[in-house]
């Protein structure tokens, strides 16, 4: 014999006893697996549900930032077509005529519309001071709307925003679509105004309301003609509403700049409606995603429900049935823990070998139980409706290193009792009952 | 080198108890085979499993090498057993899915020695199993058998062997075999206590102790 043995230690005592009762060791193994798998197939499914409320959500989400962002495109269309919501008028305008009427009486001094867009605390975004009477136009014999405006009034504290509304230059005018069809007036033609000869810019186009019988000049000529110099009948002011902030406080905001020089009116039009409906559908959006992550969430939590029995069922049947295959191995191991016992092994050494094998099946068995519970996770979330972008994404590191550490020691705990009773079988005994 | 006095032991028995060893007194020197011969049920084993320090007795006292492996707490006693005991039993108990060399070795699971793999290839040479180095015990003759329990008990170079029937299961060729292997361990220096109802076995012994009802009837 040239060879030179190794000495005997525990760990190939305890190879060598796996190889010898190899249907022992399985069951063990097998338990621990099933265990194991049924935990990690349980958190898997929790996990592509998770990944699946989270996708879910965010199809969503961006579904719903598109359609906002669609409505607030419109929004801004509306609001580049003069959709104003707050009318400024002369503390003086008895509101009655002027619903009447459609017109503001009264004037006021054209420096309030100064002040305005000097504060700092305004939260409007559009000023537009006008100057705007019914009157006969003499030349034509026929009644129209006269309307001077200077175009926006830039605000000093605000962001720049582009103009709604550009000035009419000096000398020119803007023309209704009926007055200029009915007249058969044409850009770049002169007209008669009370006595002046005013250039035609640009017709308006058709819009169905009083707007195709007015007459369209710069403010300064506008308060000329009309006798009005210095001041103005109303100051029309858009408050936008994506500063989050009510047009009614908006209202009581200039009411309280301008100290009660002025009346306020909020006035509905097609841009209020389209940014209610916009913050609508923002509103609705929010509690439709919050009733979804809710009726997700009552899905988790019936699923977690289950797991909540299904985990702590499988891992006391594992626990149990780990710990008679123990006690059975103690006991088939009897005459072979006495005469270890008898040539001197100590009782703790005889624990730690059931320890340790009860570790190797814990280990083994969390580590194929890993395998077969992902596998089993995934294979059912495919079959479901639980989707997840790639399989990868179920797998939980964390996870894994729980149950490679969970499972041994909750092997080694159901081993306690039997491997106790190992350590402490009375080799006397043994050896004489054989 | 063992030192026995006035050991008695009972065991409870149902209602009635037994006394398997009552107030025997004996010394193993070493060199020196002693026998202990009786017939079954007499006490022998007890005897055996009391001096290896693994039964303490209801009284008397015990020493191995002068120390008294029941005033030792169980690790030291275990400790002890190891260094200066080897046991031989008539069923060999070896264990079944270690190989010969295996089992050989097993003892160096209690106590670990430098020597432990040399003296365990010296062994299996010396007992003629070298061609059976990685067979199990299944697949053993009994001789071989004992001879593998003989050259375990022999690993970590005990003081003394205590051998309970150990040639009761072996033909008349392993059996003589097996007295010779103890005969050469006592002219090393070595002591046995073997116990036998065979008298070719107590036959080796250069001192035969009889046993009945657990006393000593002859010496």
């Amino acid at each position: 014999m040239t060879f030179l043995p190794k000495p005997m230690t525990v760990w190939r005592l305890i190879a060598k006893e796996i190889l010898h009762r190899k249907l022992n060791f399985a069951l063990g193994v097998f338990s621990v697996m099933a265990a194991s798998g049924v935990v990690v197939a349980q958190f898997t499914l929790l996990r592509a549900h998770d990944l699946s409320t989270e996708r879910i959500l965010h199809v969503k989400q961006k579904e719903a930032e598109l359609r906002l962002a669609k409505m607030e495109d419109d929004y801004r269309k509306y609001m580049k077509e003069l959709g104003f919501n707050l009318l400024i008028l002369p503390k003086e305008q008895d509101l009655t005529e002027f619903w009447q009427s459609g017109f503001a009486s009264e004037t006021m001094p054209e420096s309030v519309v100064t002040a305005l867009a000097n504060s700092e605390k305004i939260v409007v975004r559009h000023l537009l001071p006008i100057v705007q009477q019914r009157i006969e136009w003499p030349e034509q014999k026929r009644r129209i709307i006269l309307m001077g405006t200077r175009g926006e009034v830039p605000l000093v504290y605000r962001k720049p925003l582009e103009p709604m509304l550009l000035a009419v230059p000096p000398g020119k005018c803007v023309v209704g679509y009926e007055l200029a069809r009915d007249l058969a007036i044409k850009p770049g033609q002169n007209i008669m105004l009370r006595g002046n000869s005013i250039e035609v810019q640009y017709i308006r186009p058709e819009r169905g309301t009083a707007e195709d019988a007015t007459i369209w000049v710069g403010l300064a000529a506008g308060q000329k003609l009309l006798g009005l110099e210095g001041r103005i009948n109303a100051i029309e002011a858009l408050k936008c509403h994506c500063e989050g902030v009510p047009a009614e406080q908006t209202r009581e905001e200039v009411m309280r700049i301008l100290a009660g020089q002025v009346k306020v009116v909020l006035r509905e039009n097609k841009v209020t409606l389209r940014a209610k409906a916009r913050d609508r559908a923002k509103v609705e959006h929010v509690q439709a995603m919050v009733a979804e992550r809710a009726s997700r969430d009552r899905l988790k939590q019936a699923r977690e429900s289950l797991a909540g029995v299904i985990v702590p069922a499988v891992l006391v049947a594992a626990a149990v049935w780990i710990g008679l295959l123990t006690l059975s191995n103690v006991r088939e191991r009897a005459t072979e823990i006495g005469i270890l016992r008898a040539i001197g092994v100590r009782g703790r050494k005889i624990v730690g070998v059931f320890f340790i094998r009860a570790m190797v099946i814990g280990l083994l068995g969390a580590a194929l139980g890993y395998a077969v519970g992902l596998t089993i996770g995934i294979t059912v979330q495919r079959s479901s409706s639980l989707r997840v972008e790639s399989a990868g994404e179920l797998f939980d590191p964390l996870l894994m290193v729980i149950v490679l550490v969970a499972a041994p020691l909750l092997a080694m705990l159901a081993s306690w009792a039997p491997a106790m009773l190992a350590g402490r079988q009375d080799p006397a005994v043994i050896l004489a009952r054989e | 080198m063992l030192e026995i006095h006035n050991l008695s032991k009972r065991y409870a028995h149902g209602d009635e108890p037994v006394d398997a060893v009552v107030d025997v007194s004996l010394s193993v020197t070493p060199g020196e085979f002693v026998g202990v011969q009786g017939p079954s049920g007499c006490g022998k084993s007890t005897l055996l499993l009391a001096a290896g320090g693994l039964l303490a007795g209801d009284s008397g006292h015990v020493l191995l090498d002068g120390q008294d492996p029941y005033e030792l707490d169980p690790d030291a006693r275990a400790a002890l057993r190891a260094r200066r005991v080897g046991f031989v039993f008539q069923q060999f108990h070896l264990v079944p899915y270690l190989s010969v060399l295996d089992n050989v070795l097993s003892p160096s699971l209690a106590l670990k020695t430098d020597g432990a793999a040399g003296r365990a290839k010296m062994l299996i040479e010396h007992f003629g199993l070298t061609h059976r180095l990685h067979h199990k015990p299944g697949e053993l003759s009994t001789g071989e058998r004992q001879r593998t329990a003989l050259a375990r008990a022999l690993l970590n170079e005990p003081g003394i062997i205590l051998a309970d029937e150990p040639t009761g299961n072996l033909d008349a060729d392993s059996a003589r075999a097996v007295l010779e292997y103890l005969t050469e361990f006592t002219r090393d220096g070595g002591a046995v206590l073997l116990v036998t109802h065979d008298d070719r076995a107590s036959g080796y012994a250069q001192r035969t102790v009889r046993m009945r009802a657990g006393r000593i009837v002859e010496e």
